[in-house]
């Protein structure tokens, strides 16, 4: 299997969709003469042209609102926002008409459409630029959200949401578009609502996702060399969430930290951990701990950054601790 | 203040009602009869309608927001008159008397209207979300603005296609101030797109008046900075909203590129049902009602002897007979079934979707 980045992940599926389905065209600022903020639509206008690759003004509502009425009548845009940050702008065309649309008019009228865009601190970008804001989308029904963590998972899962008849967001982060992994040859279309235990263990239940399923899988390895079996889920999608998976996982280590790399008060740590004391409040051993980013605007410098936000340092502490609440003996 | 939203021909009530006096022709030019009579007969449906759905919204049949058309009949027939039936038309809320003009059986949209399963959405959408796959009819928007960046997508898919459609996308007064507005007028002139934006202007957005809201009040102007033609047209005139608009739709789908249309007509009523207008003088609320396009249109054609007495008392029967027709067929419709609550989440079913009713746990048994 060819080990490729998540940039050249997206950016050869893109590709390959846009050869296989003539109606599927990629909107977004800076996307085509630029070729992409963060290079992933690079080469694409050259191969495809301007009907196929359009730029568009900074109109964030506008053009996002554009790919929905485009998607009503058939086409399946991809539209790339700049950063998730950016993407308040179209908060109006994303929830109020492209969630609404299917159901509102009674299923007369579906919207096939993406809208793909990076989250991510911690690249001294200040506080306006550095927010993973994915859980205000999660939270709307109509949505769908996924989060993929690595090249492959980001192949497979752009290509469902390419060919899925709903509006799906599609989170990418920053921090992993220069992480490389295996990505197979065949043309794989992932499934949207699941989870992936990423690696089996028997002491505790990690949960992540995007960034954070990078940081936990590393978290992981790094404890296994002290003996620690730790199973790491990464959630993948957001909405649908996958809480069987994460059930089924508890019930089996007893006990869970859930990484989250956003702000913790009615973040999705809250949501999971209310899932676990539902699912499997006889299993649990420990109280289901949370790691988060320090609930204040994102500040810039490195310092102040760093200490806001979860790391595998953060995550490796709340480990121990809770296994110590179980009566292990650790760290 | 200075009353410079209003075309310069309507000053005072009387001289605004004189001037469409001396307006009338009473040789409408060319015009069949037959094609008159039905314009009529359109727009004195659109006005029993609403009056029926007023009613109705004070029986509590009819639940949420109601925004009616009245004093827009004619700006509507004409509008809908310029289209071909394979153009698509968007909405805002207000838009009952568009989904009949543009085909939709009043009886689909009074059962929608009561949330009926046979509404034309199926009574999930409601007054303010009428649509309709058939007519072209891509939706009645309640967010304000909402559905102008749909329009200019739509107008895009046509072009992707090399298709030639037109779209046309209405809104009100209001409107022309949201952010909404002014990122879709741009990008539909930056890229060559067929849409007629189309300014219903009665004068007032709620309790606002144009030139409390709008930093220029000619709202046809408000298209140049975008360089999008903007043209006015008296929305009391059926043939005149009719031949400016079809003037557009044609340039728009040969052109290539969009047009910015106000209509200005006056709201009869107040903003929606329950909004008794408190807010406009005895004067205003007479000047509105002194200007009622369907009395004016039935004048010019009594004038012109194509109206009779017994004509218009068999169209009066007939539109009376089918506006009941539709009230009772919404009455008589089911409501939708509880089982039906998760349909239409998805279109492409999806792993682990929440089918939970509010006191189910959150993993079934
Ligand atoms: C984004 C948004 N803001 C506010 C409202 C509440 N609202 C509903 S109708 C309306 C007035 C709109 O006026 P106008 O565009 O002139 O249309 P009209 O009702 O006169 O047809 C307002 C403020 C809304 N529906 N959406």
């Amino acid at each position: 299997m060819p080990v490729i980045t998540y940039r050249q992940a997206l950016r050869d599926t893109l590709r390959a969709e846009m050869h296989r389905d003539e109606n599927v065209f990629l909107m977004g600022e800076e996307i085509g003469v630029f070729e992409g903020s963060y290079k992933i639509t690079e080469g694409l206008l050259k191969e495809f042209g301007e009907r196929r690759v359009r730029d568009t003004p900074i109109a964030e509502e506008g053009f996002v609102g554009a790919a929905v009425g485009a998607a009503m009548l058939g086409l399946r845009p991809v539209v790339e926002i700049m950063t998730i940050n950016f993407s308040l702008l179209a908060l109006d065309q994303i929830v109020n008409h492209a969630a609404k649309i299917y159901g509102m008019f009674g299923g007369q009228n579906s919207v096939p459409m993406v809208i793909r865009t990076p989250g991510g601190g911690g690249q001294q970008l200040g506080a306006t630029h550095s927010q993973n804001v994915e859980l205000y989308y999660a939270f709307v029904p109509g949505l769908k959200v996924v989060a993929p963590s690595t090249p492959a998972d980001a192949a497979a899962l752009l290509r469902a949401a390419i060919r899925d008849d709903d509006p799906v967001l599609f989170l990418e982060n920053l921090g992993l578009y220069n992480t490389k992994g295996e990505v197979p040859d065949e043309e794989v279309v992932g499934e949207i609502g699941r989870a992936a235990v990423v690696r089996e263990g028997t002491d505790i239940t990690l949960v992540g996702y995007s960034r954070m399923a990078m940081i936990a899988t590393q978290v992981a390895d790094r404890l296994a060399e002290e003996g620690i079996s730790v199973e790491v889920v990464d959630l993948r999608s957001l909405r649908p969430l996958d809480r069987e998976t994460i059930v089924n996982s508890v019930k089996k280590t007893g006990c869970a930290v859930v990484a989250e790399d956003d702000w913790l008060t009615y973040g999705i740590g809250a949501e999971i951990a209310a899932s676990i004391q539902e699912g499997a409040f006889d299993y649990l051993d420990a109280p289901v701990r949370r790691v988060a980013m320090a609930e204040v605007p994102l500040p810039y410098a490195k310092p102040l950054e760093n200490a806001a936000l979860p790391s595998a340092e953060s995550v490796t502490t709340v480990i121990y601790e809770t296994l110590r609440a179980v009566g292990r003996r650790v760290g | 203040m200075a009353d410079t939203a209003k075309p310069k021909a309507t000053g005072k009530t009387g001289s605004r009602r004189r001037a469409a006096r001396n307006n009338a022709d009473s040789h409408f030019n060319g015009e069949k009869p037959e094609v008159l009579l039905d314009y009529y007969r359109q727009m004195l449906l659109i006005r029993r309608f609403e009056e029926r759905a007023a009613q109705a919204y004070t029986q509590a049949r009819i639940g949420g927001y109601c925004h009616l058309n009245l004093g827009e009949e004619a700006t509507i027939v004409g509008l809908m008159e310029a289209l071909q039936e394979r153009d698509y038309l968007f909405t805002n809320y207000r838009e009952h008397g568009y989904a009949i003009a543009k085909g939709t059986h009043p009886r689909e949209v009074m059962a929608e209207l009561y949330g009926r399963s046979t509404g034309v959405s199926k009574g999930w959408g409601g007054s303010m979300h009428l649509f309709d796959a058939r007519t072209r009819l891509l939706g009645g928007y309640g967010i304000v603005g909402g559905q102008l960046p749909l329009a200019v997508g739509a107008a895009l898919a046509i072009t992707y296609r090399g298709s030639d459609e037109v779209v046309m996308c209405q809104m009100g007064d209001g409107t022309t101030n949201i952010g909404a507005f002014h990122e879709s007028l741009n990008i539909a002139s930056l890229w060559n797109l067929p849409v007629i934006f189309v300014v219903i202007n009665n004068f007032t957005g709620m309790g606002t008046p144009v030139e409390r809201s709008s930093a220029e009040p000619e709202l046809y102007k408000r298209g140049s900075a975008y360089r999008i033609e903007g043209v006015r047209v008296d929305g009391r005139d059926v043939l005149a909203v009719r031949d400016t608009a079809t003037t557009l739709v044609e340039r728009a789908r040969s052109e290539h590129r969009p047009f910015l249309l106000e209509a200005f007509s006056y709201r009869m009523k107040g903003h929606s049902v329950v909004d008794p207008a408190k807010y406009r003088t005895k004067e205003e609320a007479e000047e509105a009602l002194a200007n009622d396009p369907i009395a004016m249109f039935e004048e010019r054609l009594t004038e012109a002897g194509i109206l009779t007495d017994e004509i218009k008392k068999e169209i009066a029967e007939s539109v009376k007979a089918e506006v009941a027709d539709a009230a009772d067929f919404a009455e008589n419709s089911p409501h939708p079934e509880v089982s039906t609550l998760f349909d239409y989440t998805y279109a492409t079913p999806v792993a682990n979707e929440s089918r939970r009713m509010p006191a189910d746990p959150v993993f079934a048994e």
